[in-house]
């Protein structure tokens, strides 16, 4: 890697949190908003994001550049190590090992979701008022929605232990015990998010959003 | 007679052994007779007296390094039972058997259990680990040292550079340029002295370079495996601390 890597490696773990981490929550959230309130719920939601002024350049900004970023150089630090949890079967290097190797699912899965969702958008086949039909013709397929439940899983936990690695790399938590209390607090974000978005998977299955997309299927044969 | 010595205890090894830097590693197995109390040093020091294999075949003495016997030079540092650690406090009796002895290989190996620990020195010179004294005249005392400090920083000056960190770490390897913990955790203690903390900023500014402190992923296995008990996670992260509080202030003062 060209320039020195301690500003590489801090602005990889930078990102990671703000705005990447943000931007995941904010996903959740919006998910959630599915589950918790169906269908109407969830577009006025969708609407809210994307009346926010700027909304080219705050994508470019918060989500494309830094996913680009974070993604390339986490993969290429992920190569740069090993995974020795067979001769030190200790939890802490269990998630090391875990958080490359979540990483890795975790950039080749927003890879294949931006294809699924956003390009879609723009390429035309789909439309953000139909984003609810779009996921729920994915979701209920068996296949995707395995590698969606996985992909989650993995990401949430990519996100909760890369926010306790950033206390540390930050110098934030510094004993054993600050250390120790923050991975308590971590994996309870883990359990949060994961349940947030899993619960929006099953409600994005459901049959509401099933029926406007019927609408729309009998519309076009019309 | 006969009878007493086939029925003697004997100790099954199993090492792996290498004959030049560029060769490739082989193992032996050997059967040492038991003794009480012995560890794995007695029993490397009986394979030089006799080196014969399991098979009864003759063989070279298997070479290694030691020094002072109790755990303090760092020098017999090896892979025993998968574990990097001291041979010279490894006793054979609470050991699983066979014994597997393997050089720890994130350094260079020299012969058979002897390893090249030549990077962890060259990372002490790196980041100056030392307290700068020299001059033309004597410059008196210099300012003591709060009790309380000097406390845990004792801890930390227990390092043997003895390298088993360095062999637990992940991210210790020839695609990583990471420097190891043992120097960072020196970075703390020389940061630490009154009259060390005067150059304070060379030893951080060494760290905020290519393969300093940033190559660390925190798996944490290195705390675990410090013979000296040394907290080299709490010193990682206050060197850390260090580090950003150091990158912000020459931002600011640009
Ligand atoms: S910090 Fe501990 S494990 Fe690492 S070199 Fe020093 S004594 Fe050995
Ligand atoms: S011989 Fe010194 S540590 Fe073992």
């Amino acid at each position: 890697m060209s320039g020195n890597s301690y500003y590489s490696r801090k602005l990889h773990s930078l990102l990671g949190v703000i705005p990447l981490g943000l931007f995941f929550i904010e996903h959740a959230l919006t998910n959630y908003s599915a589950f918790e309130g169906g269908k109407e719920k969830f577009l006025d939601s969708v609407h809210g994001l994307h009346d926010l002024p700027l909304i080219f350049f705050l994508e470019m900004f918060i989500i494309w550049l830094p996913i680009l970023f974070h993604g390339v150089y986490g993969l290429y630090l992920a190569f740069t190590s090993n995974l020795n949890v067979g001769r030190f079967n200790y939890g802490r290097n269990w998630a090391f090992a875990l958080q490359r190797i979540t990483g890795v699912i975790t950039f080749i899965f927003v890879i294949w979701h931006v294809w699924q969702t956003r390009i879609q958008v723009a390429l035309g086949n789909t439309t953000y008022d139909e984003l609810g039909e779009h996921m729920h013709s994915i979701v209920t397929q068996p296949g995707y929605f395995t590698l969606y439940f996985i992909a989650v899983l993995a990401a949430v936990f990519h996100f909760s232990n890369g926010l306790w690695a950033f206390l540390v790399s930050w110098g934030i938590t510094i004993g054993p015990r600050a250390q120790r209390v923050s991975s308590r607090i971590c994996m309870g974000i883990f359990v949060i998010v994961s349940v947030l978005f899993l619960l929006s998977l099953f409600a994005f299955r459901g049959d509401e959003f099933a029926s406007a997309s019927a609408a729309i299927g009998t519309l076009q044969l019309g | 007679m006969a009878d007493t010595a086939t029925a003697q205890r004997t100790v099954k090894f199993i090492i792996t052994r290498q004959e030049r830097p560029d060769t490739a590693p082989y193992t032996e197995e050997f059967d040492i007779p038991y003794r009480p109390n012995m560890n794995v040093i007695s029993a490397l020091m009986e394979i030089q007296r006799n080196p014969v294999k399991s098979d009864g075949t003759r063989t070279t003495p298997v070479v290694w390094e030691s020094n002072c016997l109790e755990e303090v030079c760092g020098a017999c540092s090896m892979v025993i039972n998968g574990k990097p650690r001291q041979a010279c406090s490894a006793l054979i009796d609470k050991l699983e058997q066979p014994i597997r002895i393997a050089p720890m290989t994130t350094f260079p190996v020299v012969r058979d259990l002897v390893i090249n620990r030549e990077r962890m020195f060259q990372a002490l010179k790196r980041v100056k680990a030392w307290i700068p004294i020299d001059g033309t005249y004597d410059l008196g005392p210099g300012p003591r040292m709060a009790e309380t400090k000097r406390q845990w920083a004792y801890e930390l000056s227990k390092c043997m550079t003895c390298g088993v960190c360095l062999e637990a770490c992940p991210n210790v390897n020839d695609r990583s340029s990471f420097i190891g913990p043992a120097a960072i955790s020196q970075v703390r203690l020389f940061n630490a002295h009154p009259t060390g903390e005067m150059n304070a900023h060379e030893r951080l500014e060494a760290l905020m370079t290519d393969g300093g402190i940033e190559g660390c992923g925190n798996s944490q296995n290195c705390v675990r495996s410090c013979p000296k008990g040394i907290p080299l996670t709490t010193s990682i992260a206050a060197i850390n601390k260090d580090t950003t509080k150091h990158m912000f202030k020459k931002w600011l003062s640009l």
